[in-house]
């Protein structure tokens, strides 16, 4: 297989005008012909089944939540990117494009990563005219701030919320659809098989979680936005529904997986308490642009008050070791800092397994009620959840995956190797390479709805000759069998574990041997341990209940299935990726503790072909070049 | 700390219901209320018995998916509070704790702890938006919004949809949630365009709901975990009665 990116020829920055010129329309009379399936109602979901709505084509929307509205998006904290420049301090499309390739330790798409940063700014504009409530200066005009690493202040806010009220843009701008009834939505529906008639994406089979009724639906084009596979960790900062299902089984019938052992794991999380964890709460990185992170220099400390330690007992190990970046280091170096020095003993609090990060000097600069107008409600969240007054002591804080880079592979115009199957937002591995940079996500998913798929699907609707296909197709049949069949064969196991507890082993299992660090050995163990874990579920689960009522245990024993097999092939991708990039942290590959990418062996997209049952999958490539931005070793020191 | 648990379990929407007692043992304090049910509920599956059904996501206090009434108040009583966010520290060893779901006309019921709750989109639906399309729009810069009123519309914005307000509410009343969405647009200039249209839409569709009238009795805000300020209501009764005026008829 050959994996065209189709990237425009032509300058960089001229790439995508070029490209928009070049691609055909449809007449705005015909687009009421077209059908299309949009699974998922996140950032990017929303978006995009708005944005076609409105242009004409049919639409059809999927989320597995009660509303559209509770999408995973709806959690994110920090802001989202733009290259605005509205403070005027030297940032330009250019400079959004050169940070986030770098940030990506050089291994994204530069044509894809120059498009994202020129519609940035068009995104901030659609979200003010929704009347997104961004925060505002005493003028008028709205403010920004230096997030997650980077040097100027580009992010747009919405207090701690920003996720919640770009989300509830979309989802009212979906919500105008649907009340025009240009969009059918239905919530608490399920994809559980694409279908593919003659190599082409042309409908999905859905389980209706209410009454557990099974149906296909048949389109000219379907959409995921499916959002990111984190929990194949278990505990991650995810909601508890995020799943690889829609995309896994997507990868099943033809569509190649990359990079999937690219996972961001973000350096300010509550740490864990107990064996009853259910998830990880994320503190938001903007708390680093104040907060200062240490932990004791001496093991015998630990156990110590942080009141009762000095300054000069106490180790700022990110101001110490990236003087430049200081408590700003980007995500993956400061997550694998922390692990560092609670690998050394030095880590804090119970486990000790948790860094500190300290608003004491913040609280005496700027005032205790400046802080709290900044981060109050961070301080809240942490309050009730560990039940400690950050005001008065420091947080602790340690990593937690948060975000996956990989997902399926698209090409310059969304579509995955499978013609008339796209895939947007965390979904698609498209933007960040190795390592995704603060606040781009909220961007990227936007970029993508509002202002990428709407053009490019026009072009493959008018350059195909489209083939009707009815849901009477015998391959909607068979996808509605395999359905039935897999949730007939869930029920029967009647074993002695809870899904909850193999997907519970099998978190410990990634975070062990595929988490912070990787190597050789580890990995080759985990792909030991993974089919065995695997076969353990499917002899010994148990799923109560049935299948024709709502049935919260058989959802999520279908996608702990599903976990089980992809985590088996994120393992493959890490070990077959014999260098160390962004998140990607291979120990054999290291300079001073620092990750050494490989470039002239692994400049590349690695995309996974699907062959069956128990054989192992075809890896692909597509080279990455790199015409505008020089190759260099990532450094924040 | 051991506890036991009077919980609401209802098979489906026709079934009347009933109570089912849980002793739950050896809870650690660290544990949000919704991990102290899925403990509950993997006991309950090695035993071959359906786990109790409740909405959440999140966990983080946000998606407004979970929603649960606990010892008599919507999300537990604790002040901005959604309970996933409700942590086990705060009862005490061998309580009685009763767990119920949203209860009101317009949230039919599904099974045990989870209700349909999509009138809520549905009031949207009829007009809780600013209607522009993608593309087109003037640069985020170009009409100044002052600072109090873009920080007054996102203490409305931050509302998360949950229902507790409703919950809440002797009569069942959605006039908390809708008078959040209608104060946040109406206080934005972007919504100000349409803003009698979306009074009249929304209030007509809560309406046809078959949600209660407001009595200004306060329960809502008590319970909502957004903190979402009774004035807002106050304001919704001024948009509404702007929009008669101007408008004519309901
Ligand atoms: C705690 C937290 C904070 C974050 N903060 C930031 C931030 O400040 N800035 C930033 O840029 N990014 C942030 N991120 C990342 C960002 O929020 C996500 O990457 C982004 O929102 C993903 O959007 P999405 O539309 O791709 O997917 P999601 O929002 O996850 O939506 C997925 C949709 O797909 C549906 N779905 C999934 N599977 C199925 C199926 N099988 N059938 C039917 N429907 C299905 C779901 O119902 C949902 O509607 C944060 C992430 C987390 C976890
Ligand atoms: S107003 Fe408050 S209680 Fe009502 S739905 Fe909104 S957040 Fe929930
Ligand atoms: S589960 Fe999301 S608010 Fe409680």
């Amino acid at each position: 297989m050959k994996l065209d990116a189709h990237i425009p020829s032509g300058p960089l920055t001229q790439k995508w005008d070029q490209h928009r010129f070049d691609m055909k329309l449809v007449n705005p009379a015909n687009k009421r012909k077209f059908d299309v399936i949009v699974v998922g109602a996140g950032l990017a979901g929303a978006s995009a089944a708005a944005s076609l709505a409105e242009l004409g084509y049919n639409v059809k929307c999927f989320c597995f939540q009660d509303s559209p509205r509770r999408a995973h998006s709806i959690a994110a904290q920090g802001g989202i990117n733009a290259a605005k420049n509205y403070k005027n301090d030297g940032d330009s499309v250019h400079r959004l494009f050169y940070d986030t390739v770098k940030g990506g330790d050089f291994r994204a798409r530069e044509a894809n990563v120059h498009r994202l940063a020129q519609v940035s700014v068009s995104i901030i504009d659609q979200c003010v005219a929704q009347g997104v409530p961004f925060a505002r200066e005493y003028g008028g005009l709205l403010d920004n701030r230096s997030f997650g690493g980077a040097q100027v202040s580009r992010t747009f806010y919405a207090r701690g919320q920003t996720g919640q009220q770009l989300l509830l843009g979309a989802y009212q701008a979906l919500s105008r659809q649907i009340g025009l009834g240009r969009v059918e939505m239905y919530p608490r529906t399920e994809m559980l098989e694409l279908v593919v008639v003659d190599g082409h994406a042309k409908g999905i089979v859905v389980r209706d979680l209410i009454n557990g009724v099974v149906t296909s639906h048949a389109a000219d084009a379907v959409v995921l936005a499916t959002g990111g596979y984190g929990n194949v960790f278990f505990l991650s900062t995810n909601a508890k529904g995020c799943n690889v299902t829609a995309t896994y089984r997507a990868h099943k019938m033809g569509a190649t997986f990359a990079n999937p052992c690219y996972t961001q794991i973000h350096p300010t999380c509550i740490p864990v308490s107990g064996d009853h964890q259910s998830k990880l709460t994320l503190m938001s990185e903007s708390l680093r642009n104040d907060g200062r992170v240490w932990v004791p220099k001496r093991k015998e400390d630990c156990g110590k008050t942080p009141a009762s330690i000095p300054d000069s007992d106490r180790d700022y190990y990110l101001e110490r070791k990236y003087p430049s970046f200081g408590n700003l280091a980007p995500r993956d170096i400061a997550s694998r800092a922390a692990k560092e020095v609670c690998d050394e003993g030095r880590g804090v609090g119970p486990g000790s397994l948790g860094v500190y990060l300290d608003f004491a000097d913040a609280i005496a600069r700027l005032t205790e009620p400046v802080v709290r107008e900044r981060y109050g409600n961070l301080f809240d969240m942490y309050e009730r959840i560990t039940g400690e007054n950050a005001y008065q002591q420091p947080m602790r804080i340690y990593p937690a995956v948060h975000y996956t880079m990989g997902g399926l592979w698209v090409d310059y115009n969304l579509m995955s190797n499978l013609p008339g199957l796209f895939v947007l937002g965390e979904a698609n591995f498209s933007d960040h390479g190795a390592n995704r940079l603060g606040a781009s996500a909220l961007m990227q998913g936007l970029a993508d709805g509002y202002f990428i798929l709407p053009y490019t699907i026009g072009h493959y609707f008018a350059s195909q000759k489209q083939t009707r296909i009815t849901t009477d197709h015998p391959e909607f049949k068979k996808a509605q069998e395999t359905v039935s069949a897999r949730t007939r064969r869930l029920l029967a196991v009647k074993g002695k574990r809870t899904a909850t507890s193999i997907h519970r082993e099998l978190g410990k299992l990634m975070w062990e041997h595929c988490g912070m660090a990787r190597s050789k050995e580890s990995l080759t163990a985990a792909l030991q341990k993974i089919p065995a874990l695997r076969e353990e579920f499917w002899s010994n689960v148990r799923v109560t209940g049935e299948n024709g009522s709502l049935n919260q245990d058989l959802e999520y024993a279908g996608r702990v299935a599903d976990f089980l097999e992809f985590g088996e092939l994120l393992c493959l991708d890490a070990l077959t990726r014999e260098e160390s990039c962004g998140g990607h942290f291979r120990v054999e590959h290291q300079e001073a503790g620092e990750c050494k990418r490989d470039d002239a062996h692994f400049s590349h997209v690695a995309a996974w072909e699907y062959q069956g049952e128990g054989k192992s999958p075809t890896r692909h490539i597509e080279p990455l070049t790199f015409d505008e931005v020089h190759l260099a070793t990532r450094s924040y020191k | 700390m051991n506890l036991t648990l009077k919980i609401w379990r209802q098979k489906d929407a026709k079934d009347i219901g009933g109570f089912e007692t849980h002793e739950v043992r050896e809870v650690n304090p660290d544990m949000s209320f919704l991990e102290m049910l899925d403990v509950v509920n993997e006991g309950l599956i090695l035993r071959g018995i359906e786990p109790i059904a409740f909405d959440s996501d999140c966990r983080e206090g946000i998606c407004g998916a979970c929603s649960l009434v606990i010892n008599g108040t919507a999300h537990g009583g604790h002040k901005a509070t959604t309970a996933c966010q409700l942590h086990m520290r705060k009862f005490s060893d061998g309580e009685t704790i009763t767990v119920e779901p949203w209860r009101a006309r317009a949230f039919p019921m599904v099974k045990d702890l989870v209700c349909d709750r999509s009138a809520f989109d549905r009031i949207i639906q009829a007009g809780g938006f600013v209607s522009v399309s993608t593309g087109g729009v003037p640069d985020a810069n170009a009409i100044p919004v002052a600072k109090e009123d873009s920080d007054q519309a996102m203490d409305a914005a931050q509302c998360i949809g949950c229902g507790a307000c409703v919950a809440a509410c002797k009569n069942a009343s959605a006039m908390l949630f809708v008078a959040a969405k209608v104060s946040h647009l109406a206080l934005m200039p972007q919504g100000k365009v349409e803003r009698e249209r979306r009074a009249l839409n929304m209030v007509a569709q809560m309406d046809t709901e078959g949600f209660g009238a407001c009595s200004v009795t306060g329960s809502c805000e008590a319970v909502c975990p957004k903190e979402i300020r009774l004035d807002f209501i106050a304001r919704l009764n001024r948009e509404y009665g702007r929009a008669l005026l101007h408008r004519g008829g309901g």
